[in-house]
């Protein structure tokens, strides 16, 4: 359980400093980190093909999409970034207060919902179920990926050109 | 069969990309036309024996289990009506052979996004069709790579990504509920599950949040009028008309009729959300000087009457509603295609610079005064049945008070219509605008079919509601 906690607290950490990290460069990193990470649950909850997919493909090819679209991209200057990230900070101040509080209070009310669940789903083979009976998703995730490398290309080549 | 729907516009695509420039730069127009036709003409023919021409073959490669019905038909109807007229609008406003090309690429991508979210009887394919509709109109508003552009897509793209988040939470939480993402298991199951299991709330109350920011109702709309007053101007005809149609309003009703199913609660959502849309909208609307904007939030309103008759939960109000999608998309699609020739003749969208317009383009004035009247429910428009049955249906159920919003909606509707009307193409032509003319054939023509659609289905309408097109059962029986 405890194991488990630092994972869930590496998790969020890493979450955060893909968000408020100053680099584009560096969010993309720690956003492969996240999966990284979030592939460490994954395989703890005895999903290994859907951990290697998660690494493979979040991990991996995700992040690799998005640090190619960063060096097509003119980033700020330092003093710009420095700005933006000032405003940041004062427009959610309180935003870790009233994280806290909500979490404080949800704690206090200790609620005890019913969130009782059926069986779960017989265990189908992945193969089986990703080739037989998922095909149409397959399709439509192929087609999603293919459409947003195919945006990057259209929007952002040209644009380097002309800069 | 209906897996063409699908796998051509793929295999287009494919093809067109493989092509040599030349080639393609000459045929993707025409084909992409032909393809957005083809299925308005498989939706009125499908027993057609030329659609059966090797679809077998196909079908034994892709197998894939589709949910049709009714109101499957209606918005691939929708769907290829909007296509159709927003490929002939790009006409006049895409120049370059290259950039022609990208743009029909997207929009093959968007029509397969848009036919499979449409077509598919599972939450989980729902989701990723409908992200392949988000991700292609994140594209297709930023293609003009103008500074607007790419602030309205960014806005579209981080509300988008917060809805999927919230419909991908309850999708897994249904998942562990049900055991199945399938329609028709899941409703079956949701019918033995405890009313007040807290999850089931949850996944509810996710599944309506994410939906709600997609389709764009208030108070989730932040994305919407910077998304369609920055797209480039054929494409707000795409967004407005269709778009978020499908992935917000379709997606909606779907999951409420056939999959989640009505509870008290989730009727009082609804008809809340759906009143302040179309109150907030209206106002919002009168208070506009950019005649794209006025159009979005028009839209926003509109949409509230959609959910409306979804919330009154009666199989009338449902009726009503997909009534209402259908004319929504030719009513907006016209007054966006007017907007984008009043906007390529005169470079302006501030409707205080504008003025009697309707003198030197008389048909975009007189198909914009049938495309005002249909929105503000006027008889013997199309509009007019729409509203008329969803405000029946309210009144029936008991819900007098969202009745009353309904009407007290139509008429802010007519309000802000007849100042656009009177600011643009009535009054004393501006002596700036005398030399401008008709935007042309591509613009013209669009305008005038979408006004040709509006009265013919107006006049036609009590035998419509009769045919198989508009009637209920098959939605209604599950």
């Amino acid at each position: 359980m405890s194991l488990d906690l630092l994972i869930y607290l590496a998790l969020t950490i890493a979450a955060l400093w893909t968000v408020m990290t100053r680099s584009l460069l560096r969010s993309a990193i720690g956003l492969a980190l996240v999966s990284a990470i979030l592939t460490i649950i994954i395989f703890r909850l005895n999903a290994p093909l859907a951990g290697v997919f998660e690494l493979s493909v979040c991990a991996g090819l995700i992040p690799v999409l998005f640090v190619s679209v960063v060096s097509l991209t003119q980033p700020y200057t330092h003093q710009e970034i420095i700005e933006r990230m000032k405003s940041m900070f004062t427009r959610f101040r309180f935003l870790p207060l009233i994280v806290i509080a909500v979490g404080l209070a949800l704690g206090l009310l200790s609620l005890k919902p019913e969130t009782s669940l059926p069986l779960p789903a017989d265990g189908k083979d992945v193969r089986f179920v990703l080739w037989h009976l998922r095909r149409f998703d397959l399709l439509g995730q192929m087609i999603v990926l293919l459409t947003g490398v195919f945006g990057v290309v259209i929007l952002f080549k040209e644009r380097k050109k002309s800069g | 069969m209906y897996a063409l729907l699908i796998l051509v516009p793929l295999a287009s695509s494919i093809i067109l990309n493989l092509l040599p420039k030349g080639v393609n730069k000459r045929i993707a127009f025409g084909l992409s036309l032909a393809l957005s036709f083809l299925q308005a003409l498989f939706i009125f023919f499908p027993a057609c024996p030329v659609w059966k021409t090797g679809a077998r073959t196909l079908e034994s490669v892709f197998r894939f289990n589709f949910f049709i019905d009714n109101l499957t038909s209606v918005m691939l109807l929708c769907i290829s009506i909007v296509v159709f007229v927003t490929l002939l609008a790009s006409r006049k406003f895409i120049e370059s052979g290259e950039k022609r090309g990208s743009f029909i690429n997207v929009i093959l991508v968007a029509l397969i996004g848009m036919n499979g979210a449409v077509l598919t009887r599972d939450i989980f394919s729902l989701y990723v069709f409908l992200e392949i509709t988000a991700v292609s109109s994140f594209i297709l508003i930023a293609l003009d790579k103008d500074i607007l552009a790419f602030e309205g897509a960014f806005k579209y793209i981080v509300f988008s990504a917060v809805a999927s988040v919230l419909m991908l939470a309850a999708i897994s939480l249904l998942l562990l509920l049900t055991g199945s993402t399938d329609f028709n298991v899941i409703h079956a199951l949701f019918k033995m599950q405890p009313a007040h299991n807290a999850l089931v709330i949850l996944a509810v109350g996710l599944f309506l949040c994410g939906l709600f920011i997609k389709a764009g109702l208030m108070p989730f709309h932040g994305w919407l009028p910077d998304a369609y007053s920055s797209a480039p101007a054929h494409i707000s005809v795409l967004l407005a008309g269709v778009v978020t149609k499908v992935a917000g309003i379709y997606a909606l009703i779907r999951i409420i009729v056939s999959v989640l199913g009505f509870t008290a609660a989730v009727q009082s959502v609804l008809l809340l959300t759906a009143a302040l849309s179309v109150i907030l909208g209206a106002i919002a609307s009168l208070t506009q000087s950019d005649f794209r904007r006025m159009l979005a939030y028009s839209s926003i309103s509109q949409v509230g009457y959609i959910v409306l008759g979804l919330g009154s939960g009666t199989a009338l109000g449902i009726a009503g509603a997909i009534f209402h999608i259908f004319n929504h998309a030719t009513f907006k699609s016209l007054l966006f295609v007017n907007c984008a020739s009043v906007e390529k003749q005169t470079g302006i969208r501030d409707m205080r610079s504008l003025s009697g317009l309707a003198q030197r383009m008389p048909v975009t004035g007189v198909t914009s005064v049938i495309g005002s009247l249909s929105c503000a429910g006027i008889p013997p428009l199309a509009g007019f049945w729409s509203k008329l049955m969803i405000i029946i249906a309210l009144w029936m159920e008991g819900y007098r008070v969202y009745a009353f919003i309904a009407i007290l909606g139509s008429l802010l509707t007519l309000a802000y219509f007849l100042y656009l009307q009177r600011s643009i193409f009535f009054g004393k032509l501006n002596p700036e605008f005398k030399d401008i003319k008709e935007a042309g054939f591509a613009l013209t023509f669009p305008a005038i079919l979408l006004t040709a659609i509006i009265i013919l289905v107006g006049l036609a309408a009590p035998l419509l509601l009769e045919k198989q097109i508009f009637t209920l059962n098959s939605i209604w029986g599950g």
